[in-house]
C-alpha cells in the first residue's frame, strides 16, 4: 500500500511537471486525493479540471478517482488534460492522497480507506456524526469540516460551501417548482388572452431563500418571502421580492446569520400569516433551517388543502423533517391536488454547477492553508476561520471550536445603528490616537517653561485672566472636536459671528463713566463707533447666515 | 445694572456660546445652537450696554452704529448665495479683524484707567498684540476675500525670498514693540503703533497672496482662527473675560479646522502657510517612470452616463469645486432623486478639503435639499467603493487621484484620497484634461474602468438627466 501511496504521488507530481516545469524538485508537495462519491444519488465531484489548475498551481499534486466526476460532466480525460493523475479504484485513490476531498459525509468504508494520520476535507456535521467522529480520531486524521466554517468572519465567505450551495439548491428549487406548476410564471398577454403571474411565496431568506427569490422574480413571478430575521427584509427588496412581515415584535437573528427559535406568540402570529399566503399563492417555497434542530413546521396540512389546486410546495428541508407536515423526504408527492416536491437532492440535481462552486470553495481554503504556495499544508491554530474548520488535529477533536474573536457581522438592526454609530464619532479617528511619548513630553517641557515664564513674571490680576484664557481654549478644543464635518461652514460663521462679542470692547469705550470729569476723547469715541458698526455687521449677518444655511439641512 | 450682575450675564452667555458650539455636532441640534449663540450675544450685549461701565450719553450712538451695521449684515446674509459663502465668511473676518485693531487704538489712547509698573507693560503688549493680530486677520482676510471671489488670481504669489521679507518683518515688529513699550507718552507711541500696523497689514497681505487657490479651505479656517485669537487678545487689553473665553473658543475652533484641513491633504501646516504649492511658478511635478499614465483615456455621452447611471444598484456621487463653479448641485439633486426613486442606493462622498472652505460641499447640497444622511464623509464609504456599481466624480481632481496611494513619488502622495477607481464603473465629469490644482497627472483617467464625460458639469448633468427621463 506504502509503495503504490508512492508512486501514485509521483506520477501525480511528474504529471504536473509537464504543465509547470518550476514545480520540478518539489518533491514534498502534497497529493490530494479526489475519489468517487459512494453515496447513492450523490452525483457531485469534490473537484473540477479547471479547478485542479489551479491547485497545481499552488504546487499539489492531484489524483482523481476514476469516473469521479461522470456524473457532474467531467471525464476523466479532461482531468487528465488539466494535470490530475486519474487512479482506478476507490481504494488505491485513498492510499495514494495525503489530503482527501470529499462532498457527502464519509461513510465507514471509506474512512478505513483512510490513511493513518491524513487529511480529510469534506461535509462531516460533527453534532450529528458523533461515530463519525470517533472513527476518524482513531485514525490519527486531521479533519477539516467545511460546514464548521466560522461563517461570520467575512474572509471566510469565499470557503462557504454552505452558501455556495445553498444557492445552487435555491435555484434549482425554482426550476423543480416550474417543472410541476402547470402555468407561465410571468403574466403574459397574448392574443389568446391574459395570463396572470405565477404569485411565489419563500419561507426563510437565507442564502438558498434569496437565491430562490432572485430565480422566481428573474422569471417573472411575483415573489413575496418572509424571514424571522427582519434585517434580511432590505435583501428581499433587493432581489425583486416583497418582504412580507409577522404581525408580531420579536427579533429572529440566532448568531452566526441563522435564525433561532421564536416565542410562541410569535408563532401563532406566523401561522396566521401562512395560512393566508398559502390561500393566496401558486407556490411556496420552503427554506426554513435551525441548526441542530429538526426543520420547524411552517406549513399544515390544513394549508396545503387551502391552495388552490395545481399549487406546488417546494419543501428545501424535507431531509431534516420538512417545512411542510405532509413532505415525503426524496419524493415529488400529490397531496390534496398540491404537487408537494421533497428533494433532499438538489445540489446533485445541478452536478456540473454545484461541483464546480464547491471545488472553488475547497480551493480558496488549499490557498488558505498553504500561504507557501509549495504544495505543503499548515494547519493554522492561530487563524480562526482555520481553526473553526479543523474538528480533527492529528486524531485529538478539536470540535466545537471557540467563538472567533470577531463578534458577528451582522448588528441586530442595522437601519437603527447606522445613525447611532453616525451620531458618535466624526471620523477624525487618528488624531485620538494616543501621542508619540517623545512629541509629548517635549510639548509638556516647553508648555512648563512657558508657564514658568509667565507665572514668574506676570502680575496678579493678568494670571487670572490667564487661566480662563488657557481654560477656555481646551473647552473650545472639546466642543468643536465633536463638530461633525457636514456643519464646518455653518461652524466657521457661526464662530465668526460669535467672534463679533469684540463687539464689547467698543462698546465700554464709546461712553465710560469719567473719572477724571473729562469728556473722553473724540477720537475714541469714533473709534469705538466704527468698531460697533463693524462687529454688529457680522453679528446679525453671521447669525442671520448660519441659519439660513442650518435650516437647509434635512434628512 | 451692577457690576456683579453684568458678570454674571457675561458667565451665562459664555455657558450659552459653548453650548452653540455643541449644538453644531449634529445637525438635529444645530439650529438650537445657533439660537443659543443669538441669546448668549443679546446677553453679552444688552449686559454691557446697561452695566457700570457705559453711561446714557453714549446709548443714541450704540444703537445708531448697531443699525447701521446690523443691516448691512442681514442685508449681506439675505442676497448672499450659497456658492460665495466662503468669500462671505472671510469677509467677515477681515471686519473683526478691523474691528479688534479699531479698539486696539482706542484702548491706547484711553487714559482714563491710569496704569503703571508691570501692569502697563502688560497691558501695552495686549494692545501691541492685539492690533499686530487684528491687522494680519484684516488684510488676510480681505485677500482672501478678493481670491475667493476671483477679483485677485488664484494663483500663488511668488515674491523673491519671502520667507527672509517675513522674517526681517517680524523683527521689525519686534523692534518697534520695544520701543513702543518704552515710549512715556501716548504721541510717542503712536509712531511704533503704526509703522507696526502697517507691516502686520502687509504681512497678512504677502501670506495670504502666496497662498494658492485650492489651499483656501487651511486659510479661510486660519483666519478664523485669528479672528478669535483677536478677541481674545481684545480681551486681556481690557480685562475682560467673556472676551477672552469666546476668543479662545473661536481661536481654538478655528484652529483645529485648519489641523483637520491640513490633515486631509496631508500636508504640514507651516507648508500650506509659507505658501507656493505646486500651481503656476511651482517645480513641476516629478514623475517617476512607473507611475506615468499610459493609455488612453474613454470618453462617453451624457446619454451613456444615463446608461450606466440606470443600470446601476449602487452609486456614489463625488463632489468637486467644479461642481459649485458650475451651480450644479440642484441638477445634481434632481438625478438623485429621479434615481432613489427608481430604488438605487445613491450616496455622496465628501472629500475634507472638497471647495474652498470647511463643509463647503455640503453645504451647496444640504442648499439643493439633498438629504444629510446620504452625505457621507470620506472614512464612512470609502470601504464601499468595491461593490459600488458607478462612482460619479463631479469636477473633482486630486481628491480622486490614485497616485497619492500608489507612487511615492507624486507631490500628493499620503494625501487620503476617496478610492473612486475601486468602483465597477467610474466617470469623472471634467472640462478638459487638465490636471488639478496640484499639478499631478490624475492616473484614474486613463483607468480600464474609468470614463470620461467632457463638458461643462451643469450642461452636462442636465442632459444627463433629460436621457434619464426618457
Amino acid at each position: 500500500m506504502a509503495g503504490m501511496g508512492r508512486d501514485g504521488r509521483q506520477s501525480g507530481g511528474m504529471s504536473a511537471n509537464k504543465i509547470k516545469p518550476d514545480v520540478i524538485g518539489r518533491i514534498m508537495a502534497l497529493t490530494i486525493g479526489v475519489p468517487r462519491e459512494s453515496l447513492a444519488g450523490e452525483k457531485r465531484v469534490a473537484t473540477v479540471p479547471e479547478v485542479v489548475e489551479k491547485l497545481v498551481k499552488l504546487g499539489f499534486a492531484v489524483a482523481v478517482e476514476s469516473g469521479a466526476g461522470d456524473a457532474a460532466n467531467c471525464d476523466d480525460a479532461s482531468y487528465r488534460a488539466a494535470g490530475a493523475t486519474v487512479i482506478d479504484g476507490a481504494a488505491a485513490l485513498w492510499a495514494a492522497s495525503d489530503i482527501v476531498f470529499k462532498v457527502a459525509v464519509p461513510t465507514p468504508e471509506e474512512v478505513g480507506l483512510l490513511r493513518e494520520g491524513g487529511t480529510l476535507i469534506g461535509f462531516i456535521w460533527p453534532a450529528q456524526n458523533p461515530e463519525l467522529m470517533q472513527q476518524l480520531a482513531a485514525k490519527k486524521a486531521t479533519v477539516l469540516a467545511i460546514d464548521a466554517l466560522p461563517r461570520q468572519l467575512s474572509r471566510a465567505q469565499k470557503m462557504d460551501a454552505l452558501t455556495s450551495q445553498a444557492g445552487v439548491a435555491g435555484y434549482r428549487a425554482v426550476i423543480e417548482a416550474a417543472n410541476a406548476f402547470g402555468r407561465f410564471f410571468n403574466g403574459q398577454i397574448t392574443a389568446a388572452g391574459k395570463v396572470p403571474p405565477a404569485k411565489v411565496f419563500i419561507a426563510g431568506a437565507g442564502v438558498a431563500g434569496l437565491a430562490a427569490i432572485g430565480t422566481a422574480a428573474g422569471l417573472g413571478a411575483i415573489v413575496r418571502a418572509n424571514d424571522t430575521r427582519a434585517e434580511v427584509a432590505d435583501q428581499v427588496v433587493s432581489l425583486g421580492g416583497e418582504f412580507v412581515k409577522v404581525d408580531y415584535e420579536e427579533e429572529g437573528s440566532g448568531g452566526g446569520g441563522y435564525a433561532k427559535v421564536m416565542s410562541e406568540g410569535f408563532q401563532a402570529a406566523q401561522r396566521e400569516m401562512y395560512a393566508k399566503q398559502a390561500r393566496e399563492v401558486d407556490i411556496i417555497i420552503t427554506t426554513a433551517l435551525i441548526p441542530g434542530k429538526p426543520a420547524p413546521r411552517l406549513i399544515t396540512a390544513e394549508m396545503v388543502q387551502s391552495m388552490k389546486p395545481g399549487s406546488v410546495i417546494v419543501d428545501m428541508a424535507a431531509e431534516r423533517g420538512g417545512n411542510c407536515e405532509l413532505t415525503e423526504s426524496g419524493k415529488a408527492v400529490v397531496k390534496h391536488g398540491v404537487t408537494i416536491v421533497g428533494y433532499s437532492d438538489l445540489n446533485s440535481r445541478l452536478a456540473k454547477q454545484s461541483s464546480a462552486l464547491y471545488a472553488t470553495n475547497l480551493f480558496r481554503l488549499m490557498e488558505e492553508l498553504c500561504k507557501t504556495k509549495d504544495g505543503v499544508v499548515n494547519v493554522n491554530m492561530e487563524d480562526d476561520a482555520i481553526r473553526g474548520l479543523t474538528v480533527i488535529k492529528e486524531g485529538e477533536v478539536t470540535w466545537p471550536a471557540p467563538p472567533p474573536k470577531l463578534p458577528a457581522a451582522a448588528p441586530a438592526k442595522p437601519a437603527a445603528a447606522a445613525p447611532a454609530a453616525k451620531k458618535g464619532g466624526h471620523g477624525h479617528g487618528a488624531a485620538s490616537e494616543p501621542m508619540a511619548a517623545g512629541p509629548l513630553a517635549t510639548m509638556f517641557a516647553v508648555a512648563a517653561v512657558l508657564f514658568w515664564f509667565v507665572g514668574a513674571n506676570a502680575p496678579q490680576a493678568f494670571l487670572a485672566h490667564f487661566t480662563v484664557f488657557v481654560l477656555a481654549c481646551f473647552v473650545g478644543y472639546m466642543v468643536v472636536w465633536n463638530v461633525t464635518p457636514a456643519l464646518h461652514t455653518p461652524l466657521m460663521s457661526v464662530t465668526n459671528a460669535i467672534s463679533s462679542i469684540i463687539c464689547i470692547g467698543a462698546l465700554v469705550q464709546i461712553a465710560p463713566p469719567l473719572a477724571g470729569g473729562m469728556p473722553p476723547e473724540p477720537w475714541i469715541r469714533w473709534l469705538a463707533v466704527g468698531g460697533i458698526a463693524l462687529t454688529a455687521v457680522n453679528m446679525f449677518g453671521g447669525f442671520a447666515v448660519t441659519q439660513r444655511m442650518l435650516a437647509m439641512f434635512r434628512k | 445694572m451692577s457690576g456683579n450682575l453684568a458678570t454674571v450675564s457675561y458667565i451665562g452667555a459664555t455657558i450659552l456660546f459653548i453650548l452653540s458650539l455643541g449644538g453644531l455636532s449634529n445637525p438635529e441640534t444645530s439650529r438650537r445652537g445657533n439660537l443659543f449663540g443669538m441669546i448668549g450675544m443679546a446677553i453679552a450685549v444688552l449686559a454691557t450696554v446697561f452695566g457700570p461701565r457705559v453711561t446714557a450719553a453714549g446709548i443714541p450712538w450704540i444703537v445708531g452704529s448697531m443699525v447701521v451695521g446690523g443691516a448691512v449684515g442681514l442685508y449681506a446674509a439675505k442676497v448672499v448665495k450659497m456658492t460665495q459663502m466662503p468669500e462671505l465668511v472671510a469677509l467677515m473676518h477681515s471686519l473683526v479683524g478691523l474691528a479688534a485693531c479699531l479698539v486696539g487704538f482706542a484702548s491706547y489712547i484711553d487714559t482714563s484707567a491710569p496704569l503703571a509698573g508691570a501692569e502697563k507693560t502688560i497691558h501695552e503688549i495686549e494692545i501691541y498684540v492685539g492690533i499686530l493680530i487684528g491687522a494680519v486677520t484684516f488684510s488676510g482676510s480681505l485677500i482672501a476675500f478678493g481670491k475667493l471671489s476671483a477679483k485677485i488670481g488664484g494663483a500663488p504669489l511668488l515674491l523673491p525670498a519671502r520667507h527672509w521679507l517675513n522674517l526681517a518683518g517680524l523683527l521689525v515688529v519686534i523692534w518697534f514693540g520695544g520701543k513702543f513699550i518704552s515710549a512715556h507718552s501716548i504721541g510717542d507711541g503712536m509712531m511704533p503703533l503704526i509703522v507696526m500696523t502697517v507691516i502686520a497689514l502687509l504681512f497678512g497681505i504677502h501670506m495670504v497672496m502666496a497662498i494658492g487657490g485650492a489651499d483656501m479651505p487651511v486659510v479661510v479656517s486660519m483666519l478664523n482662527s485669528y479672528s478669535g485669537w483677536a478677541a481674545a487678545a481684545t480681551g486681556f487689553m481690557l480685562s475682560n473675560d467673556l472676551l477672552i473665553v469666546v476668543g479662545a473658543l473661536v481661536g481654538s475652533s478655528g484652529a483645529i479646522l485648519s489641523y483637520i484641513m491640513c490633515r486631509a491633504m496631508n500636508r504640514n501646516f507651516i507648508s500650506v502657510i509659507a505658501g507656493g504649492f505646486g500651481t503656476g511658478g511651482g517645480t513641476p511635478a516629478p514623475k517617476g517612470d512607473a507611475a506615468a499614465p499610459a493609455g488612453e483615456v474613454v470618453p462617453v455621452s451624457a446619454t451613456e452616463t444615463a446608461e450606466l447611471l440606470k443600470d446601476a444598484k449602487s452609486v456614489i456621487i463625488v463632489p468637486g469645486y467644479g461642481m459649485a463653479v458650475a451651480q450644479a448641485q440642484h441638477t445634481v439633486y434632481e438625478i438623485t432623486k429621479h434615481l432613489r426613486e427608481k430604488g438605487v442606493n445613491i450616496r455622496f462622498g465628501i472629500h475634507p478639503v472638497a471647495g474652498r472652505m470647511p463643509g463647503h460641499m455640503n453645504v451647496l447640497l444640504a442648499e439643493a435639499k439633498v438629504p444629510y444622511d446620504i452625505v457621507m464623509e470620506m472614512d464612512e464609504l470609502n470601504e464601499d467603493f468595491p461593490e459600488t456599481d458607478v462612482a460619479m466624480v463631479i469636477g473633482a481632481n486630486d481628491i480622486v487621484n490614485p497616485a497619492a496611494q500608489d507612487d511615492p513619488t507624486s507631490p500628493i502622495a499620503g494625501m487620503p484620497v476617496l478610492e473612486v477607481w475601486k468602483a465597477k464603473t467610474s466617470i469623472v465629469m471634467k472640462r478638459s484634461m487638465a490636471s488639478g490644482y496640484a499639478g499631478v497627472d490624475n492616473p484614474l483617467f486613463y483607468k480600464e474602468n474609468n470614463r470620461m464625460l467632457f463638458g461643462d458639469a451643469k450642461k452636462m448633468l442636465d442632459e444627463v438627466l433629460v436621457a434619464l427621463k426618457s
